[in-house]
């Protein structure tokens, strides 16, 4: 055995998550702001505003859950049954919020069905989403390799409280998205949205440092024991300052530095939740290198990975590029 | 009676595959055609071609938009009802879904949205190049996905470790034995399901009198591609029984309804199979045929399904029928063309009402070839999901209780019913509005600007 590959695809999945969470949530966060907008001219916008890129952006939950498949199946085959049915609201508001975006422009008078499709979609999927997160932090009931507990397990406070909290998160990236990409009065109401997002964010990123550590000693062992409080210091204070930057700049008149912010608050918690976990891919009982597919399958599937990765950075960057400035009303193909 | 996790949760794949494959049927066709429509506007300037390319532009925006969110569904079923499955073949089957995505998705989302919004945003040449790079990613995604399927029919290329496929050889895993008969014929049959949407359409509004520029057009496209295409669908059809005789010998056995091993074996054209009795009823066959198409001698010995265990057998009824409306529709794609040939050497193609009303009322054929053929064969597979390896039993995840999947598969039937049925609705408004509409909104459009986005759609709604 030459080489263990699983420091890097601990690296890869890592980065398609975070590349999921970050461009998925914004689209997201625009269809859980959509029923709030001003009037339907905005809410027009703001569908233009990511029908371009919103299935490009969803694509990253499938390499996501795909590489998990391939790199680390074990985990894949303990996590997906025990979050079956947080997956499947998921998955059910993906295709509504999916369809919404070309059944819209279709539906005249039925409009107003697919504008709330929309928004149920989007907020079932962000909640559900938030459960899955919720339930991994709270660890997997494993025996033998198998899961086995129910499918029920997830229903606990502690999940629920994560699900409404990625709700504000991706609010949070969706009204500063909107920022950038709107001017006049569609930006100043996005600026407001994004104020109250950025409340429940902060104040969900408390609840749940403080509250993680109550359920889990191994968490708290990490974060508070010596010279490991000193070493992680960074971590929330990077994210306190991160925080007050993003307040800042919704009381300024910038247009891209919230949306940067916001992504960068997103980072830490990540981050942060990469600190707390490691090295465990089912927490807290399979660990990475327990749960790694054959070394085979990973090299085969990692030659491609690095070698085209780069190429879909590139012209994804430029459909980007292609629509990038403020949102046009001009240029759908209905 | 206790619900049963896996036969539930078999019923959900089955439910949740055929209705997203329905998408990619019509699609991956689609793709092709637009890339080729758009080409032959770039190189001919005529613009009855960007007229065509802008109607179906608008249905393949609809279709591609459900293939997209039903696909999402597929992968995360490996995990969440057939854990025990993902676990064994992962090695195998992750890293050729692994590619499918890196390939092909990332691709086809990227100049989709190029494609669908950026006509005024991009160079003309760019806009025809994001079409091809669309049409040639659902191609890579059905050569990906494909390959994995076919791996499941024809293992290769692998040992088994503790239980576990390790592959050893990739070449052999890609192109397994049934992977090449089965990827030409899949693609023949869904650029068939398209050729006759078009075909279709373009009869409906010669039938109307409307949009007859475009419709002759793309009627002509449409025959002189079923011309090459039907003929060579019955060579490659042949060769992948052929193949599935050599591989999947039950399969076969059930496709062809025959139950006892000998020579001279007979094609049964209908008879109602009987597995508790092990025979037909009520047969209607011609004797030595079946010989003589799959061994090519009409004395040739295929084995009959008696020689399987009945635990090893496929369940014969569902691989039987589906078989045969399979052949069924090849034989009205093979009559629809045949008459066309007819009528146009008659300088009658354009006007004979019968005719077209025919190619309208057939515009589901493709769709119903599909399902079948994939009914045929993913059900000849059974009692397998690795075959002769891993059974259907042993894949399903061990944690699920029958009344999760209830609520899981009852939810999913609702959905997809609200959703497929409402763009069902959709694209047929879209396809009875026709191709001249679009044109005249975009001008109306160009002409004066209105602030409100999508405004052409809306007031051609009002």
């Amino acid at each position: 055995m030459a080489l263990d590959l699983v420091p890097i695809w601990t690296l890869i999945l890592a980065i398609a998550v975070f590349m999921y969470v970050l461009l998925d949530g914004f689209d997201l966060g625009v269809g859980i702001l959509f029923p709030f907008a001003p009037d339907e001219a905005s809410r027009d916008l703001m569908m233009n505003s990511v029908a371009p890129i919103w299935d490009g952006n969803e694509t990253w939950l499938v390499l996501g859950g795909i590489g998990l498949f391939a790199a680390f199946p074990i985990a894949f085959a303990i996590i997906m049954p025990a979050v079956y049915f947080p997956i499947l609201v998921m998955l059910l508001g993906l295709l509504f919020r999916g369809v919404a975006f070309e059944f819209r422009p279709h539906a005249g008078s039925h409009k107003h069905y697919w504008n709330g499709a929309f928004f149920a979609g989007s907020l079932a999927a962000t909640f559900a989403q938030g459960c899955v997160l919720g339930k991994y932090v709270r660890g997997f009931a494993v025996r033998d390799g198998q899961y086995v507990g129910s499918t029920l397990d997830w229903i606990n406070p502690f999940v629920l409280a994560v699900g409404i909290g990625l709700v504000f998160g991706y609010m949070l990236l969706g009204a500063t998205w909107l920022i950038m990409k709107t001017e006049g009065a569609l930006q100043d109401w996005a600026r407001g949205k994004a104020r109250i997002a950025l409340y429940g964010v902060l104040a969900f990123i408390a609840m749940v440092s403080i509250w993680t550590p109550q359920f889990e000693p191994s968490i708290a062992h990490r974060w508070f024991s010596w010279p490991n409080m000193l070493v992680l210091a960074p971590v929330p204070l990077i994210t306190a300052a991160l925080a007050w930057w993003v307040w800042r700049s919704l009381a300024g008149r910038q247009d891209f530095t919230p949306f940067i912010g916001a992504m960068g608050l997103f980072a830490m918690c990540y981050l942060g939740l990469g600190i707390s976990l490691f090295p465990y891919v089912v927490p807290h009982a399979i660990t990475l290198s327990d749960a790694a597919g054959a070394p085979q399958a990973q090299a085969f599937l990692l030659i491609g990975t690095l070698s085209l990765l780069p190429i879909i950075f590139m012209y994804v960057g430029w459909s980007y590029w292609v629509f990038r400035g403020k949102v046009r009303s001009d240029i759908g193909y209905h | 009676m206790e619900a049963d996790p896996l036969f539930l949760s078999r019923l959900q794949f089955a439910f949740l595959i055929v209705f997203h494959f329905l998408l990619p049927a019509f699609t991956i066709g689609l793709a092709t055609y637009i890339a080729v429509l758009e080409g032959v506007h770039l190189w001919t300037r005529n613009p009855v071609f960007l007229r065509i390319s802008n109607f179906w532009i608008r249905i393949f925006a609809v279709s591609f938009g459900l293939g997209v969110v039903s696909g999402i569904v597929m992968p995360f079923q490996f995990g969440t009802n057939w854990s025990r499955y993902s676990e064994i073949t992962s090695n195998i089957i992750a890293p050729l879904m692994g590619y499918e995505g890196l390939t092909a998705f990332f691709l086809e989302a990227a100049f989709l949205g190029v494609l669908l919004f950026g006509r005024k945003l991009v160079p003309p040449w760019a806009h025809f190049l994001s079409a091809c790079l669309v049409a040639f990613g659902t191609l890579l995604s059905s050569f990906w996905i494909l390959a994995a399927n076919s791996w499941m029919h024809t293992p290769a290329g692998f040992e088994l470790v503790n239980g576990i496929f390790i592959p050893t050889d990739w070449f052999a895993v890609i192109f397994n034995p049934s992977f090449l008969f089965r990827l030409m014929h899949t693609v023949t049959a869904v650029y068939l399901t398209t050729a006759f949407t078009v075909i279709g359409v373009a009869a409906y509004y010669l039938r109307g009198g409307r949009h007859v520029e475009e419709s002759r057009v793309m009627l002509l496209m449409g025959i002189g591609l079923t011309t090459i295409l039907v003929p060579l669908q019955l060579v490659l059809g042949d060769l992948h029984g052929i193949n599935t005789l050599e591989h999947q010998p039950a399969k076969l056995a059930a496709m062809e309804g025959l139950w006892e091993t000998g020579p001279g074996q007979p094609a049964v054209l209908f008879a109602i199979p009987d597995e508790q009795s092990e025979s037909n009823h009520a047969e209607i066959a011609i004797p030595n045929l079946a010989s003589w198409y799959l061994t090519h001698d009409s004395a040739g010995v295929v084995t009959g399904l008696k020689d399987f265990k009945p635990a090893d057998r496929p369940p014969v009824v569902p691989v039987f029928v589906g078989f045969r409306v399979m052949v069924a529709m090849w034989a009205i794609m093979f009559l629809l063309t045949a008459s066309a040939w007819y009528l146009k050497l008659k300088g009658r193609l354009f006007d004979s009402p019968r005719f077209l009303r025919a190619c309208t009322w057939s515009i589901p054929v493709g769709y119903i070839a599909v399902t079948a053929g994939w009914v045929t064969t993913e059900a000849g597979r059974q009692p397998w999901t690795v075959q002769g390896l891993l059974r259907t039993a042993d894949s399903v995840s061990p944690s699920l209780s029958g009344g999760d999947v209830i609520v899981s598969f009852v939810l999913y039937v609702i959905v997809y019913a609200l959703i497929f049925g409402a763009g069902t609705f959709y694209l047929v408004r879209l396809a009875r509005r026709g191709p001249r509409d679009t044109t005249e909104a975009r001008d109306l459009r160009m002409g004066d600007r209105p602030a409100r986005p999508m405004s052409a759609a809306i007031e051609s709604e009002q």
